[in-house]
């Protein structure tokens, strides 16, 4: 029985589209943890709600929906806020409109059938499990466009993350990189609202990068451990899910659970470590990456 | 207009005015803190946390409303000793609220009995209050906003001035905790009438205009108080009058109508705070 699920298309495509979400938000999480920026990402989460009740309503695919809410909230939220303070203000009031318009399109939509009120559930908590092979398609294409965005943004986006006042006065556009950052977020969210659900996607966003950025500060290494963190909880979620003895638990279940005890290891390991040696815990050491930015920037200069 | 009056004819019309008051006045109050305090994120998170509650309780049979209490609580006092710095604050909730929120979805997975009991704690169901339901949400609301009245000068010092309030020997640790508490209590009557996912607009939605609109702390709380009312009762009569748009919409509608225009006028607050600097220094605005 389990022998034959492992090599089922089922679970095949939930493989593949968990890898692809899984790597895609863990390297835009980095930033959104070093920016933090977690409840932004939220926020366009919960937008994408909004998005793909609205699309089911119209019949079209959710994927466009979430598109296209969430670019427009996160232009929105680039537009309003420039200050971290007043920006939580703006994505909380962007939060409560979207989830109000979500609940409204799934009032209307959930009105007709049972089956219905089921689809909402399904997008609110998705189902890896239910992944059709032209969904992959889509997640994979919009996968692309955000390792190519985040390629083309690296380094001034690293810098405006770790030092914007710096990056400000070496005339990187601070603004313009955090608006167009907040567009990757977006497309993110929705790759990974496809896979494991709006709710829980925001478990791959920022857990896998949260306990990186702890456990090893140069970029590099934070990214690397980040996708590697990503991809191994989705894939012991979805193994554990899939191997269970007894009533299988929901993907998102095992996925969130274990991003979240990788995550509090994380904080424990580190916090008896420095407590050890007596120094103050900085996360994403700004010094370091600073350094780390210049140094990549004169050996191109070299090379 | 003689139809809106016939509305106030129907009990549970009246039960849901009566307790979407009270929690109004709870919300929009401690919403004013959570916004100067920058525990907005916290404040969205702790409904969404009160839904694994609330579907836990309903697996073992018992009332939502325990499930909510307990699950809510430790939340707050978990992000209140845990998070120290703005980033790790940021990380932290975020973390917990997932985690909790897939909690809540196996719960739901497991429960194969009447799942429209828990897709009434996710969307709320303030039309459908009962009435024992009606008196715990006023009576909990008004104690809440006693505790608050009580904390309120210590409160308002450690949330504009935390360094001054420290070296004044205020706990600062106790407060934020403390405050988070309060938070969880009034999310815990208030999520049944709201909805997990909407109640976070009556906390932010008013207090976010007020505080635009006035500057003292008390006329930005007590505007606030004002405008949550009169979303509630203009939500709750659409809603009733309409008959098929759900009520948590209406009032977040409202909310962000009267909030965009304000916004739009009234242009960026001043800064006020002089704890920003300080909490801001290292994270990108």
């Amino acid at each position: 029985m389990t022998a034959e699920l492992l090599v089922s298309d089922v679970f095949r495509n939930a493989m593949i589209a968990g890898t692809i979400a899984a790597t895609v938000s863990s390297l835009v999480g980095y930033f959104v943890v070093l920016r933090a920026q977690a409840f932004a990402a939220e926020s366009l989460l919960d937008v994408c709600f909004a998005g793909a009740t609205g699309a089911a309503l119209f019949g079209l695919s959710p994927v466009f929906g979430m598109a296209v809410f969430g670019l427009g909230a996160a232009l929105g939220i680039g537009a309003l806020g420039e200050r971290a303070h007043e920006r939580s203000v703006e994505i909380g009031m962007v939060v409560s409109f979207g989830l109000g318009l979500g609940v409204f399109f799934l009032g209307i939509y959930a009105h007709g059938s049972a089956s219905h009120a089921n689809a909402g559930v399904a997008i609110l908590f998705g189902s890896l499990l239910s992944i059709r092979p032209d969904d992959l398609l889509r997640i994979g294409g919009m996968g692309c466009l955000i390792v190519a965005g985040l390629a083309v943004l690296f380094r001034p986006l690293l810098f405006s993350s770790v030092d914007p006042e710096a990056a400000r006065a070496r005339g990187v556009p601070v603004r313009l990189v955090s608006s167009v950052f907040l567009v990757l977020v977006a497309l993110a969210a929705a790759s990974g609202a496809m896979a494991v659900g709006i709710l829980l996607a925001a478990s791959l966003l920022i857990a896998p990068a949260a306990a990186a950025v702890r456990l090893a500060r140069r970029p590099g290494r934070s990214l690397l451990l980040s996708v590697s963190i990503g991809i191994g909880i989705t894939w012991g979620g979805i193994l554990i899910s899939f191997l269970w003895p007894w009533r299988q638990p929901p993907v998102g279940f095992t996925v969130s659970a274990l991003a979240a005890v990788v995550y509090f290891i994380a904080v424990a390991a580190t916090r008896s470590i420095y407590a050890r040696r007596g120094k103050t815990i900085i996360v994403g050491d700004a010094a370091e990456t600073a350094q780390w930015t210049s140094s990549r920037k004169e050996s191109a200069k070299r090379s | 207009m003689k139809g809106l009056i016939e509305l106030f004819g129907y009990p549970f019309i009246v039960n849901a005015l009566v307790s979407g008051s009270a929690v109004a006045v709870a919300s929009a109050a401690s919403g004013y803190f959570m916004i100067c305090r920058r525990e907005t994120f916290a404040g969205h998170a702790l409904p969404n946390v009160g839904f694994a509650g609330a579907a836990g309780a309903v697996l073992l049979g018992i009332e939502p409303v325990y499930g909510l209490f307990a699950v809510t609580l430790s939340a707050a006092v978990a992000m209140g000793l845990l998070a120290r710095d703005l980033r790790e604050r940021d990380a932290t909730v975020g973390v917990v609220m997932t985690f909790t929120l897939g909690l809540g979805f196996l719960f739901l997975a497991l429960y194969s009995g009447y799942a429209a009991r828990v897709y009434g704690i996710l969307f709320g169901s303030i039309l459908g209050i009962s009435v024992p339901a009606a008196r715990l949400s006023v009576g909990v609301s008004a104690a809440s906003v006693g505790l608050l009245a009580f904390l309120y000068r210590p409160l308002l010092f450690s949330t504009f001035d935390p360094e001054l309030a420290r070296a004044r020997g205020v706990p600062l640790l106790f407060l934020s905790v403390a405050f988070l508490v309060l938070l969880a209590i009034i999310v815990s009557v208030a999520v049944q009438l709201m909805g997990a996912l909407l109640l976070f607009t009556l906390m932010v939605g008013p207090a976010a205009t007020a505080s635009r609109i006035v500057k003292s702390p008390l006329a930005a709380i007590g505007l606030s108080v004002l405008l949550a009312l009169l979303y509630v009762w203009i939500g709750i009569l659409v809603a009733a009058v309409s008959g098929t748009l759900p009520v948590s919409f209406c009032i977040a509608s409202l909310s962000f109508l009267v909030y965009l225009p304000v916004r739009l006028l009234r242009g960026p607050p001043r800064r006020t705070h002089a704890a920003d600097d300080h909490h801001h220094e290292r994270v990108p605005a």
